[in-house]
């Protein structure tokens, strides 16, 4: 489980996230959406310390983190949290310089002190699950979008994170890409793994969304399970779970 | 112009400045280069790093050598220092002067090569859980160093010409066996122009070399 509590963060003036409490059920998927400048992906970049909360508690499955105004957390705190979290990026961010297989291997030899051999049979393993073992010795450029955020899926998998962080995952691809992408983190899904997606595909968020967490400024103005935030009776929400159907 | 008697000293005074350019010039920028090069990694590495008490000293060494002719370097370091107690053969001389010159100009160009690195490839890094060295040794070095290839041979090759100026402190460099050839002779179109046929040998040579890197480094593809 990770719990969120009283979490804020400000940038200068701007409020981006208004102590925002949180339960992420371990096993489930969790869906995070909300208008643009919401906080969405502030807040999912708060789950692994890309970005640090300025104050409030986050806890995953006993790994307990503070924050607090002028207090800088112990770096070496902050590393042993990103190690249980995976990260997908919208953008892929694959290194540029390392064949497909490298960068699957990347965390587990450089981080988790793996051995090479080690590495490299569960990375192919990865490879297998997101079905792309014939591109282990490509480099990312040679793949297509759709191809490099599969890669960027294995390389988070390699990890073993206790919780998967995808920051709308597929919103840089074309619609023909973004189907295998999400083919992807369905099947995760039903793997049940922890997952926590920002996105705005309603569909997707309907279809794989164990709990749809609804943010507007900063603030969580609605969770619950699809069916309950559309019959909230919360206008506001109704009307923007229809426009992005 | 080219009358026979000035072919035959353009003829017999190749090798008397080939000579020199490969007992001088080529070692005296290939040390220069070498020393420069550390110098100007250790410099960007503390730079981009932001060490408390070094970054302004660092900051401090790029502005003073890039504000002042090199010329002037050379003459401090050889004819200056002496004044002060310090006395240096004039090809060690040479290898600082040149050494702190080109530390400086690379160390801005393995600057912006490291600052040209995505963000997005660092944060990858930070997300595995890599600290801050990893992501530097692991990520961030490797891919400025393929940015750097193109813009240090530059360096490199302008290094190659910039020796020429250590005949001003006696190092019998090229250019300055030219000089003397040319005095004797009374030729100084001919000799000139020869010598300057030599720096453009090793200049393409060298730009050859630096095609061959790309390659190898898949530069093209970018």
């Amino acid at each position: 489980m990770l719990q969120i509590r009283d979490l804020s963060k400000n940038y200068e003036d701007l409020k981006v996230l208004d102590q925002i409490n949180l339960d992420i059920e371990s096993n489930k998927t969790t869906v995070i959406i909300g208008p643009s400048g919401s906080g969405k992906t502030t807040l999912l970049r708060c789950l692994n310390l890309l970005a640090v909360p300025d104050i409030g508690e986050i806890d995953l499955n006993g790994i307990h983190l503070s924050f607090l105004v002028n207090q800088p957390i112990q770096k070496k705190r902050i590393l042993d949290f990103r190690k249980k979290t995976g990260m997908v990026f919208q953008s892929f961010n694959l290194f540029s310089h390392r064949t497909v297989i490298e960068n699957i291997i990347e965390g587990p030899v450089t981080v988790l002190k793996k051995k090479k051999s080690e590495a490299m049979e569960d990375g192919m393993a990865l490879l297998k699950k997101v079905g792309l073992e014939e591109k282990a010795n490509q480099y990312p450029r040679q793949l297509s979008g759709g191809q490099q955020q599969r890669v960027a899926i294995a390389r988070a998998l390699a990890m073993k994170p206790e919780v998967l962080l995808f920051d709308e995952p597929t919103s840089a691809l074309d619609p023909e890409l973004e189907i295998e992408v999400l083919e992807i983190i369905r099947k995760l899904a039903k793997e049940h793994y922890t997952i926590v997606i920002v996105t705005h595909k309603m569909g997707f968020a309907k279809e794989v969304g164990d709990k749809i967490i609804f943010l507007e400024n900063g603030k969580i103005l609605s969770q619950g399970s699809y069916s309950e935030l559309y019959n909230s009776g919360n206008e506001r929400i109704s009307r923007f779970l229809n426009t992005l159907q | 112009m080219f009358n026979e008697r000035v072919l035959n000293i353009l003829q017999e005074s190749f090798f008397k400045i080939l000579i020199p350019g490969i007992t001088y010039t080529i070692p005296l920028t290939l040390v220069s280069f070498a020393f420069g090069l550390l110098l100007a990694i250790t410099v960007a590495l503390i730079q981009v790093s932001n060490v408390r008490v070094l970054t302004p000293i660092v900051k401090f060494y790029v502005w003073v050598i890039r504000g002042t002719p090199l010329l002037v370097q050379i003459f401090i370091i050889f004819y200056g220092l002496p004044s002060a107690g310090i006395v240096l053969n004039a090809l060690l001389a040479a290898v600082i002067a040149f050494s702190l010159n080109v530390g400086a100009y690379a160390s801005e160009t393995l600057r912006a090569a490291i600052l040209s690195v995505p963000l997005g490839q660092i944060e990858a890094g930070y997300s595995l859980g890599m600290n801050y060295f990893q992501v530097l040794h692991r990520i961030i070095l490797p891919q400025a160093f393929k940015v750097s290839v193109p813009p240090l041979f530059n360096s490199f090759i302008g290094l190659v010409k910039d020796t020429s100026l250590a005949a001003n402190i006696t190092v019998t460099e090229m250019f300055m066996v030219t000089q003397r050839i040319a005095a004797k002779t009374f030729e100084p179109l001919a000799l000139y122009c020869e010598v300057a046929v030599i720096y453009l040998l090793f200049c393409t040579v060298l730009s050859k070399i630096q095609h061959m890197a790309e390659k190898s480094l898949k530069l093209e593809q970018g």
